[in-house]
Order: C-alpha cells, then structure tokens, then sequence
C-alpha cells in the first residue's frame, strides 16, 4: 500500500512536470529568442503565456484548500515559505539581469534542452554552478556572523 | 495594435499558457506541492556536497520529487519534438549562457524563486512579497535585454 502511495505521488509528479514543459514548448518560450523578445517589446506574447498560467492557478491555489483539507494523495496544501529582504530584492536583481542577458529561466531550459537545444546544457551547468556558489557563499556569511558573536 | 505588439498572435501563448499552468495545478491537486524548479539547482547539490546550507532538511527531503518533477520538464520538451510539432531552431553565444546561467542562478536561489515559484506559484498564493520580487526581476530583465539591444549586443 505504501509502496502504492510512493509509486502515485512519483507518477503525478512526473506528469505535472511532462505537462509543464510541453507547455512550455508549445508557447514558444523555451527559445530564448522568444523571451528576449518580450523583454524588447516586439512580441508581448509572454504576458499572455505568464497571464494564463497564473490566471488558471489563481482560481486552484485559492479555492482548492476551501473545498478540500488534503491533496488528492493526503498531502497537505504547502505554503511558499519565502519573506521578502533585502537579500531577496538583490537576487531579484541579479536574476533579471541574467535572464535579460539570456532570456533563458530555469524551466524553460530544461524543457528546451529536452526538445533538443543542446546549447542549453551549458546554461544549465551554469544555473547550477550558480546555486551552488549561492550555497557556499550563504555558509561563509553564517560562519563569518559566528565568528563576530 | 494587436498586430503591432503580438505578431504571431494570442493562441499560442495562451494555450501554452494554460498547459503550464495545468502543470502546476495538477501538483499542487495531487501532492499539494508548490511547484517552483529552481530549488532544484540547490537541493541537487545535497547529494554531492555535505556543507550545512545544502544538508538542510528543505533539500534533502525534497530533492527526489523535484529530480523526478525536474525529469518532467525535459521529458515534456522532448514528447513536444517527438509529435514533430513546429520549434524554430535557437543560437546563442556561448559566453551569453555562462555568465546569463551564473547569475540566474546565484540569483533565483537568493532571491527564493524564478519565473515559476515566483511568477506563477507566488502570484496564484496572493504573496505581496512574490509580486514586489516579479517586478523586481522583470524590470531588470527588461532594461538589461534593451540596453544590450541598443549596444547592439543582439542575440
């Protein structure tokens, strides 16, 4: 029964994330020259992209937990844990400043380098070469905090 | 006016849209789960490096549905490109995807969040704090990708 559980909660997961990428590759946005092309104001279709997505899980994220107590497989509805900083404000910028170099985000490559863009293998590396230097450098700030106390 | 700032019209991108979003709110359904995809990028390094950030409980007892949601994604491209529907072929320059892959990730993980946890799970959970950080990033991008536009640093 457990194992059961497991095999569901794996086999929604990979569909969620099937269905999210194809939608990513349907609205053209794994091309990065697609994003950059919002961000240049010559094709706002991204607006519409982000819209409907958002529009879509506006209507699920705030009605869902008042009609049901648990996910469909007895999890709980999970909160964003995030709290706005300076810290974050300053990741916002950094982030948008890569994405307005690349127009490349997380989702979209990886969905892109599915459909066959090998190119953005080398973005993910460096996505993930950035989480961690992110990881290190949070550390080092800890342990230099520690030492001051 | 549509023409002018949508020219290759609306269809498209509001299906797409909606596909992405059926995505998130078929997680979110199931399991409950939140699906932002950059603390992916983090919760990987827990399986290679045993330092306090990437050991943290967030991580480490995540990081197999997010594996799993990860292999989604690439999996939805590539059953995208195996139906043979229409994908115009991309190019950029190298140094363009190092130093662009850098900092969107060092910043999507400072700042909590991409384009999905942010823009589309943040903004559908009414968070003040995801909106201001959607402005945030998208105003940079903006100025950014029109000021290497107008340097003639086009892609």
């Amino acid at each position: 029964m457990i194992r059961n559980a497991r095999f569901f909660d794996h086999l929604a997961t990979l569909a969620s994330g099937t269905l999210f990428g194809f939608g990513l590759a349907w609205s053209t946005m794994i091309r990065p020259e697609s994003v950059l092309a919002f961000l240049t104001f010559q094709d706002l279709g991204l607006l519409l992209v982000l819209g409907s997505a958002v529009g879509l899980n506006l209507l699920i994220f705030q009605a869902l937990p008042k009609i049901r107590q648990r996910a469909l497989l007895g999890g709980v509805f999970q909160q964003r844990p995030f709290s706005l900083d300076k810290q974050s404000l300053a990741g916002g910028v950094l982030f948008g400043l890569g994405w307005g170099i690349c127009g490349i985000c997380p989702g979209p490559a990886l969905a892109g380098l599915g459909a066959g863009n090998g190119d953005l293998l080398i973005a993910l590396a460096s996505i993930f070469a950035g989480a961690g230097m992110h990881g290190l450098w949070v550390d080092r700030q800890n342990r230099k905090a520690a030492n001051v106390i | 006016m549509i023409a002018q700032y949508f020219p290759n019209g609306l269809e498209r991108y509001l299906i797409g849209g909606l596909l992405i979003g059926a995505g998130v709110a078929l997680l979110f359904l199931c399991t409950g789960r939140q699906g932002g995809v950059s603390t992916f990028f983090s919760a990987a390094w827990s399986w290679l490096l045993r330092t306090p950030f990437f050991q943290q409980a967030a991580f480490r007892d995540t990081r197999q549905w997010r594996l799993i949601y990860t292999l989604g994604l690439m999996l939805g491209g590539t059953l995208y490109f195996l139906l043979g529907l229409p994908l115009e072929s991309s190019h950029l320059p190298t140094w363009k995807l190092v130093v662009g892959g850098l900092l969107i990730g060092f910043g999507a993980r400072l700042g909590g969040g991409c384009t999905s946890g942010h823009g589309i799970c943040g903004m559908a959970s009414l968070s003040g704090g995801s909106l201001l950080m959607v402005c945030t990033f998208l105003g940079t991008a903006i100025v950014t990708a029109m000021s290497l536009a107008a340097l003639g640093v086009a892609p």
